[in-house]
């Protein structure tokens, strides 16, 4: 167990190390066009040019910059960001507080939904409900998130005019606002973990004690809350720790669309608007979360399944 | 489809390989869901083939302005769909659009597959640290959340068509290494592998020839679904304002300009959105299908 520990974080910090290489070599170095060129647009002269170089020390070596580059992340200091005229640090907390809110409800109704119906599937294969669920589920996943909100806003917004149509939270934070992003999330993402759970629980109900149990005359009910759920639950657990790596790419494309003020509109206008620092500082922080849920993910499993544990 | 074939050699000609490749989608007919998913798919493929014949007007001039659905063109002809905020026929970009959607999807997942495969094969057969080195670079890269990984490719080189081909293989490759890595584990231990290392086959016969045909029941599944996820990705970046550039017409970039304007004009982006998730439906559906088929010979 200890050991698998180790093993994990130190896969966990090596693969930090390459993306921040990687993110380095394509955005800070000429291997993808003069980043001079880049942050000055196209139109700046190479004057100009030269003189950013001069000032931000892109004329030294390129290991020594790497080297400054991320001692800098190390230490927080993120620099600074010229689309929001401040440090980085100061756009990025308030953004990553707002995602974390919308994923935290997104999760909060998503979970409980998709476990029980991938239980509920899962309980009996091929029932009719068993279909009904994975065909709902397949016609979910079909929809991008950009169109079930399409669809939603149409809904919601302009047909029956319940809910607002843009999360900005220009005027304070407002649940209702929270609503149509956080449908959007779970409507795409629930078909995956409703579908790994009945797969897990499908598996548990063929195996062997649960035939025992049932034959020894528990009743049914018992059987699937004291026997099945237990050991079913076990692999959806991953699957649910996974789905955070998903939930950084939807909220991308959500908070774009309802225009909320959060960690993945941030990323796209840092993109859209070639701020480097602030890209870099938004993409390390998204593989950060996403290495440290899958590594949770894993130790996790391990510890839940003695099987794996003890062996 | 798959079990039965994995055990038997494969010395029949390509002619039988065809034939039972149709038997086998022949068998479909016994999935409802896999015949209303390729019902959808076959309809989209043959919109972008008759795209010139179907389409009533040119999907990138500016005719009328605002026009709603149903409305009569004052030259003749009805805007069946609606005109955009620049007054391009919807109807007619939807149609030439699904031209761009099954042109780059299945060449973005073809050239993804090729080179996951070749990686697959290398890592599962040879093993050691060829494998090794393979595997740490697919957990690496996956361990990206993949529209952030998108962003950051585009980002730097820029957005066009050749890009988000070779945006897609980048970010998809080491999932299909691992399937094919797995596939080829279970494979290479069977008797027919031996006999052909036996008679002196190189290696990359061994891997293509004997092997590779044998893996591709569970492959051809997870190419339907892979399809349909390129095709949402390449909707999401168009959706994103990264995606191919204007005016050619691509369902994710129709929603992105005329988004604002949905709230007087939701024929604007209502469509292209049905479009869409029509075919991802169709290419799921099928997958579903087909693993259906699968799992019961």
């Amino acid at each position: 167990m200890v050991t698998l520990v180790v093993k994990r974080f130190g896969f966990m910090i090596f693969t930090m190390i390459v993306v921040s290489l990687i993110l380095f070599l394509l955005l800070e170095t000429d291997l993808t066009g003069d980043p001079a060129a880049r942050v000055l647009g196209q139109f700046s002269n190479e004057e100009q040019r030269e003189l950013w170089r001069e000032q931000h020390g892109y004329n030294q070596p390129v290991v020594l910059r790497y080297v400054k580059w991320l001692g800098n992340f190390a230490t927080g200091n993120l620099g600074e960001s010229i689309r929001f005229k401040g440090p980085v640090a100061d756009v990025l907390l308030p953004r990553l507080w707002n995602t974390a809110i919308l994923g935290f409800w997104t999760f909060a109704i998503m979970i409980p939904l998709s476990l029980t119906l991938g239980v509920l599937s899962g309980m009996k294969e091929g029932s009719k409900l068993d279909r009904a669920i994975s065909v709902f589920g397949i016609l979910t996943t079909s929809v991008p998130e950009f169109a079930s909100a399409v669809f939603f806003s149409a809904l919601f917004v302009f047909g029956l005019k319940w809910l607002p149509g843009t999360s900005s939270m220009s005027g304070g934070f407002e649940f209702k606002q929270l609503i149509l992003p956080a449908m959007v999330l779970i409507v795409y993402d629930f078909g995956y973990v409703a579908r790994m759970t009945r797969a897990s629980m499908a598996e548990v109900m063929t195996s062997q004690y649960i035939r025992t149990a049932v034959l020894k005359g528990l009743p049914y009910k018992s059987v699937i809350l004291k026997h099945a759920l237990r050991n079913a639950l076990i692999a959806p657990f991953t699957v649910i720790m996974l789905q955070i790596n998903w939930l950084l790419s939807g909220v991308i494309v959500v908070e774009f669309f309802f225009a909320y003020k959060g960690f993945g509109a941030l990323i796209l206008e840092a993109s859209l608007n070639n701020d480097i620092a602030l890209l870099e500082a938004c993409a390390m922080v998204a593989v950060c979360v996403a290495v440290t849920t899958q590594t949770i993910a894993d130790i996790g499993y391990t510890f839940l399944n003695p099987r794996i544990r003890f062996s | 489809m798959t079990t039965t074939s994995t055990t038997e050699m494969p010395t029949a000609g390509y002619g039988a390989a065809f034939l039972r490749a149709l038997k086998s989608f022949a068998l479909l007919r016994e999935s409802w869901v896999g015949m209303i998913g390729s019902f959808l798919v076959l309809f989209w493929v043959l919109v972008a083939i008759l795209a010139p014949l179907l389409a009533p007007f040119d999907p990138n001039s500016s005719i009328q302005p605002f026009a709603k659905p149903g409305m009569a063109a004052a030259k003749g002809g009805v805007f069946w769909l609606g005109t955009d905020h620049i007054g391009r026929d919807i109807l007619s970009r939807i149609i030439w659009g699904s031209r761009t959607v099954l042109i780059y999807a299945p060449l973005a997942t073809l050239s993804a597959y090729t080179l996951g495969i070749l990686m697959g094969l290398a890592a599962g057969y040879r093993g050691g640290w060829v494998d090794d080195v393979l595997s740490r670079i697919a957990d690496i890269i996956l361990s990206f959340p993949v529209l952030v990984l998108y962003i950051i490719i585009i980002a730097t080189i820029g957005a066009s068509g050749i890009n988000i081909i070779i945006a897609i293989t980048f970010a998809s490759s080491p999932g299909i290494m691992r399937i094919v890595r797995g596939l080829v584990l279970d494979l290479k231990n069977r008797d027919y592998v031996a006999a052909a290392q036996t008679r002196g086959e190189s290696d990359w016969r061994v891997m293509l020839v004997e092997i590779l045909p044998n893996a591709r029941g569970p492959l051809i599944v997870d190419a339907c679904l892979r399809l349909g996820y390129v095709i949402i990705t390449i909707g999401v970046l168009g959706f994103l304002g990264l995606g191919l550039p204007p005016p050619d017409p691509d369902w994710g970039g129709m929603v992105n300009e005329t988004r604002q304007m949905a709230m007087a004009f939701p024929h604007m982006t209502l469509f292209p959105c049905i479009a869409i998730s029509s075919l991802i439906l169709g290419f799921n559906l099928l997958a579903d299908g087909l693993r259906e088929i699968s799992l019961r010979d």
